[in-house]
């Protein structure tokens, strides 16, 4: 039988098709050994179906808090004994908070609430604050607003709302095991209704939150058939008080191998680094910018902090990786 | 009632760690102070209350209902 790399050169490098579920099964068992010449094969893979550039994207959090979804990694539950309080962030702030992601070269801004999905006041906030964005910086705005109904995706496609972020969060055979008060299922039908409504889609999930390996491949494939424009990547960062706050962070390895797999088996996205990378891979960062990664988040996530972005921008010029421009996403 | 800032060095400002509310002389917080390294304050140092925390792209900021304002942006 021909070696993972051998086939995925052939397949993927060479004519674009992505692993399937078995072969990302055998790219996440690669030996040790093995994991620089993965990283490098999927490094290469992003060089030749999605350039050179990188895409940088600031977030923060509209609504902070108070959620009443029982997602177990998540300190914004109300359900769970975090110290994260409820917080909302008014309409000035929000825009300062965008001026700060745009002064760093970002092109993406994305508010996020901590929601089951909007209602009239979020949504009322989120109409407000777009257009005060919009009517000030060239950025991008983005929003993760949780499950919506269809005259929702409707509205904030009409809006100007280019990206909606929505994660399947992990294998759909491992979600029950995560979250309990809504299902994978209804996750998907807010995916599948942005695209159709014409905004891009971003659907991603978190690594290293208990799952087996064949559910992490299940996972990668299962967000290859959604086909998303972004799949954002974040690493468990165990939060206190949550179910999953006593678990280990994922090792470095591990998660680089998971980098380069969910490249390969997603050879044209939008490949995202997004939280948690500062405690599982540290300066090994820069590996996983090498190894399949063409996006990072810059800056302080929802209810925590990340490295300066000045950085992450320093690190991409030591790659010699250009932040993609603006004008190239309109 | 106006927010005032706090400052470490007032009074009893360290009676409590402001990453798990512990009291300060109470225990070793070496790795709350490596974990807040990543994350912003949540527990007031001089009441243990919970704060309302916004963290923004460059920052945070942080407010005890009592204590008011830790570090505006």
């Amino acid at each position: 039988m021909a070696h993972i790399l051998d086939v995925a050169r052939t397949q993927v490098l060479e004519h674009g098709i992505g692993l399937d579920e078995a072969q990302a099964v055998q790219a996440l068992r690669v030996p040790d050994a093995m994991v620089d010449a993965l990283l490098d094969l999927a490094h290469e893979v992003r060089l030749k179906w999605c350039g050179d550039e990188v895409e940088v994207e600031g977030i923060v959090s509209l609504k902070t808090g108070g959620c009443p979804e029982d997602c177990h990694f998540c300190s914004q539950s109300g359900l769970f004994d975090s110290p994260v309080r409820s917080a909302w962030l008014d309409i000035p702030s929000l825009v300062q908070a965008a001026r700060e992601t745009a002064a760093t070269g970002a092109t993406e801004f994305c508010i996020v609430a901590a929601v089951r999905g909007p209602d009239e006041r979020l949504m009322n906030q989120v109409r407000e604050g777009v257009a005060a964005i919009a009517a000030e910086l060239d950025i991008n705005i983005a929003c993760s607003l949780g499950m919506l109904g269809q005259d929702q995706v409707d509205e904030l496609a009409a809006i100007g709302v280019h990206r909606y972020n929505h994660n399947l969060e992990t294998a759909r055979s491992y979600f029950p095991d995560v979250v309990t008060t809504h299902t994978y299922g209804q996750r998907w039908d807010t995916c599948e209704m942005v695209r159709k409504a014409g905004m891009e889609l971003c659907c991603g999930g978190i690594l290293g939150m208990g799952e087996t390996v064949d559910q992490r491949a299940e996972f990668a494939l299962q967000l290859a058939a959604l086909e998303p424009d972004e799949v954002p990547l974040n690493f468990l960062n165990p939060r206190p008080g949550t179910p999953f706050g006593e678990q280990q962070p994922m090792s470095a390895i591990d998660a680089l191998r998971a980098v380069a797999t969910f490249r390969l088996a997603m050879p044209r996205t939008v490949l995202r680094f997004a939280g948690g990378r500062e405690i599982t891979l540290g300066e090994l960062a820069a590996r996983g910018v090498r190894g399949g990664i063409n996006a990072v988040i810059v800056g302080n996530y929802l209810t925590t902090l990340g490295r300066p972005a000045e950085q992450d921008l320093a690190m991409l010029a030591d790659l010699k990786m250009p932040i993609k421009a603006l004008a190239k996403n309109l | 009632m106006a927010a005032h800032a706090m400052t470490p060095d007032t009074g009893d400002a360290s009676a409590y760690c402001d990453h798990c509310g512990g009291r300060d002389a109470a225990g070793d917080h070496g790795a709350c102070a490596r974990a807040r390294e990543l994350e912003p304050p949540r527990y007031c140092t001089r009441c243990r209350r919970r704060m309302v925390v916004q963290v923004t792209p460059t920052g945070w900021s942080a407010r005890c209902v009592e204590h008011g304002i830790l570090n505006p942006y």
